[in-house]
C-alpha cells in the first residue's frame, strides 16, 4: 500500500497577525508554524492503516513550502511517516490552490499512490479545495470532511460529516483522495524514540519548477485586518479586580445574578 | 453577469440555506438561474429558471453524476459564476466542477466589496479580498453571510436535465441521524463553555464549577469535545448545538466562525481570554483579558459569597 499525506505548515492561529508591505499576505516575521491541525489527523489516519497492514505499508509526508516547512514534514515522520518530500518554494503565498494541487498532482502522477490524505482545509488559507482539485486531477475517487475511515482490501468505508449532526456512510474504491475533518481520529504525539529515528528516514528535496507547470486562476488582491466592529468591552488588569468588575458588570447588564 | 445557483438537497427536502444563495446574487446584481437535483415537489419557490435533475434517478449524493449535471446546466445557462453553499455538499462538489472546467474557485465568501469577493484568513483574524483570473468562476458562500429575507415567492420555470449513465466512484450507503441528545442546551439560562484554551481535561472541572454557580449548563468546542474531555451532547456550534441563552460566557475559545454559529446569539456574551486579539472579541459584550484558570475560580469563590 502506496500511501501519500499532503500537509501544510500554518502559523500558530494564536498569533497576533500583521499584513505584509505588498499588502497580499500576512507578514511571516515573529510568527511561531505547526502543522495544519487538519493534516495532523491526516497522518495519524496513514499511520493507523500502517499498523493495521502490519506495515505493510509505505508513507510519504509531502508539504510546499519554504525551508520551515521541513519542520512539519519531520514532525509526520516522527508520527510515522516513512519518507519526507520538501517541495521548495519561496512564493507560497502567492499559489493558489490549483497551483497548489497541480504540483502535488504532477509528483504523485507516476508513483501510483493507492491513497492519498489531505487536511479538508488549511488553517491559513482555508480554500477547501487542495484535496478535492487533486483527485479530479489524478482520477481518483474523493471523499471529503471524513470523521470515520475503515479500510477492508481496496474497499473503503467511511463517515462523511454533514450539517445537523448527520453522517453519511460512503463506500469506495482505491486508489482515492480523502481530506480529514477535526474528530476522525486521535493524532499521537511523536515520542522520543520516533523522533531520533526520523534521521535516518529519507528526506528528498525538489524545486517547485520540477512540478509545477500552472499559472494560478485566482490572485489575493488584498489582505488586511477585519474591522473592529468595537462591541467588547475590553477588561484587562489584576486577576481578582477583573473578577469583582465582571460580576458588578452582570448584575447591570443580565438578569442572570438577581 | 450569470449566476448558475446550487440548491441544496438532503434527505428528500429543500434546505432553506438554499435561498441564501439568491441574496448573494442579488447583493452582485447579477442574473439568477437555479439548479435543483431533487424532487420536483421541492423545487425553490423562485420566479426564474430552475434546472432540475431526479435525485431518484442520480442520487441525493453522487459526485461523479451531480458533477456532470451542474456542468451540463452552467453550459445551457452560460453561466460565469456556478456559485455553491461552503457546506458538506459545496465544498466537495465546486472544486471538482472548477477543475474540469479548469476555472477558479473561490471559497467560503463572507462578503462582496466593491463587487469583489471578500474571504476570511487565519481563524477570521483576517480577511483577503480573492479574485478570479478566469472569465467563468466556482463560488461558495459561507451559510448566514448574505442573509435570507422574507418569505420566498414565485413559480420556477422548469427545464429538466437528463445525463448519460455513468460510473459512480462513490457509493453512497446511507445516513445516520443525529445523536439523540440527552441535554438540550438551548433550555439553559446560562451555558459557561470551555474551549481548548483551559488547556487540560482536568480542568473543565473548574469550568462546570462556574456554570453551577451562575446556575447554568456547561458547553463546549469541539476541539475540546474531540479530545474526549466533554461529551458530544455538550458542544455548540454548527456542528454541535445552536444555542441563544441569556448569559454566554466562553473560557478560552478562540470564537471560529463554526463556533460563533452555534452561539452569537446570545443575549449577553462574556469572553475570558489571554489573546486581546481573539475573534470571539466581534461577538463579545465583554471579552476579559486573563489567564482563564486563575480568573474562573476566582470568580466561582467570589459568586459562593
Ligand atoms: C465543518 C466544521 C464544523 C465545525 N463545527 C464546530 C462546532 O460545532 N463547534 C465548535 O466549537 N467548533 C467547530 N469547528 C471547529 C472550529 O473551526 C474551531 O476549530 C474550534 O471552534 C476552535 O475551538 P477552540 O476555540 O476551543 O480552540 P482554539 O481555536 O485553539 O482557541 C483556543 C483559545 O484559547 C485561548 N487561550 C489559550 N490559553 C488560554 C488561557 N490560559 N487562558 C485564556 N485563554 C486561553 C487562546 O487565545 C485561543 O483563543 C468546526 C470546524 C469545521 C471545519
Ligand atoms: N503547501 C502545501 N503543501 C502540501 N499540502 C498542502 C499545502 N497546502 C494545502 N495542502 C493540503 O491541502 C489541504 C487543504 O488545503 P486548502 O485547500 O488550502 O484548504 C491541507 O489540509 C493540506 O493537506
Amino acid at each position: 500500500m502506496k500511501i501519500l499525506v499532503c500537509i501544510k505548515q500554518v502559523p500558530d492561529m494564536e498569533s497576533r497577525f500583521k499584513v505584509n508591505a505588498d499588502g497580499v499576505w500576512y507578514d511571516e516575521r515573529d510568527l511561531a508554524f505547526r502543522m495544519n491541525e487538519y493534516d495532523e489527523y491526516a497522518v495519524e489516519q496513514a499511520v493507523r492503516i500502517k499498523e493495521q497492514l502490519g506495515g505493510a505499508a509505505d508513507i510519504t509526508i509531502l508539504s510546499i513550502g519554504p525551508a520551515r516547512v521541513v519542520e512539519a514534514i519531520k514532525k509526520g515522520m516522527a508520527m510515522g511517516g516513512d519518507r519526507g518530500v520538501h517541495v521548495k518554494d519561496d512564493s507560497l503565498a502567492q499559489r493558489d490552490p490549483w497551483q497548489l494541487a497541480s504540483t502535488i498532482a504532477a509528483f504523485a502522477r507516476s508513483k501510483n499512490f493507492d491513497l492519498i490524505f489531505t487536511g479538508m482545509q488549511s488553517q491559513d488559507r482555508g480554500s477547501t479545495q487542495v484535496g478535492a482539485i487533486l483527485a479530479e486531477l489524478l482520477g481518483y475517487a474523493c471523499a471529503t470532511t471524513l470523521i470515520g475511515f475503515e479500510l477492508n482490501g481496496d474497499v473503503v468505508t467511511a463517515r462523511r460529516e454533514l450539517e445537523g449532526g448527520v453522517k453519511a456512510i460512503v463506500r469506495f474504491r482505491l486508489p482515492a483522495v480523502v481530506t480529514c475533518q477535526l474528530g476522525l481520529n486521535t493524532p499521537r504525539y511523536p515520542t522520543l524514540p520516533n523522533i531520533m529515528k526520523v534521521r535516518q528516514k529519507e528526506l528528498l528535496a525538489f524545486p517547485v519548477a520540477d512540478f509545477l507547470t500552472e499559472e494560478s486562476l485566482t490572485i489575493t488582491e488584498k489582505m488586511y485586518l477585519p474591522e473592529k466592529k468595537g462591541r467588547a468591552r475590553v477588561l484587562e488588569g489584576d486577576v481578582s479586580q477583573l473578577a469583582d468588575q465582571l460580576l458588578a458588570i452582570l448584575k447591570e447588564k443580565t438578569t442572570v445574578l438577581r | 453577469m450569470k449566476t448558475l445557483l446550487i440548491c441544496e438537497y438532503r434527505q428528500g427536502k429543500l434546505l432553506d440555506v438554499s435561498y441564501e444563495l439568491l441574496a448573494f446574487a442579488e447583493r452582485l446584481g447579477a442574473d439568477k438561474a437555479m439548479l435543483l437535483i431533487g424532487d420536483e415537489s421541492q423545487a425553490p419557490k423562485f420566479g426564474g429558471k430552475v434546472y432540475l435533475a431526479d435525485a431518484g434517478k442520480y442520487g441525493e449524493y453522487n459526485p461523479d453524476a451531480h458533477k456532470q449535471i451542474v456542468l451540463e446546466a452552467a453550459r445551457r445557462e452560460q453561466a460565469d459564476l456556478i456559485v455553491f453553499v461552503h457546506s458538506s455538499y459545496g465544498w466537495d462538489l465546486a472544486p471538482q466542477v472548477a477543475a474540469s472546467l479548469r476555472c477558479a474557485q473561490v471559497s467560503e465568501i463572507v462578503g462582496v466589496v466593491e463587487s469583489k469577493f471578500e474571504v476570511a484568513a487565519c481563524n477570521a483574524k483576517l480577511r483577503r479580498i480573492a479574485t478570479p483570473k478566469t472569465p467563468q468562476a466556482a463560488l461558495t458562500i459561507q451559510a448566514g453571510a448574505f442573509g435570507y429575507r422574507g418569505e420566498a415567492q414565485g413559480t420556477p420555470q422548469i427545464e429538466r436535465i437528463e445525463i448519460p449513465a455513468g460510473p459512480a466512484r462513490i457509493e453512497f450507503v446511507g445516513y445516520e441521524a443525529a445523536e439523540k441528545k440527552e441535554l438540550d442546551l438551548a433550555k439553559a439560562d446560562v451555558i459557561v463553555s470551555a474551549g481548548r484554551g483551559v488547556g487540560k481535561k482536568d480542568n473543565v472541572t473548574a469550568i462546570a464549577a462556574l456554570a453551577k454557580a451562575l446556575g447554568g449548563e456547561l458547553g463546549a468546542t469541539r476541539p475540546v469535545v474531540d479530545a474526549g474531555w466533554v461529551e458530544h451532547s455538550h458542544q455548540v456550534g454548527s456542528t454541535g448545538q445552536v444555542v441563544s441563552p441569556k448569559l454566554y460566557v466562553a473560557c478560552g475559545v478562540s470564537g471560529a466562525i463554526h463556533h460563533l454559529a452555534g452561539m452569537k446569539n446570545s443575549e449577553f456574551i462574556v469572553a475570558i481570554n489571554k489573546d486581546k486579539d481573539a475573534p470571539i472579541g466581534e461577538v463579545a459584550d465583554v471579552l476579559v483579558v486573563a489567564d482563564v484558570m486563575q480568573l474562573v475560580p476566582a470568580l466561582t469563590a467570589k459568586l459562593a459569597k
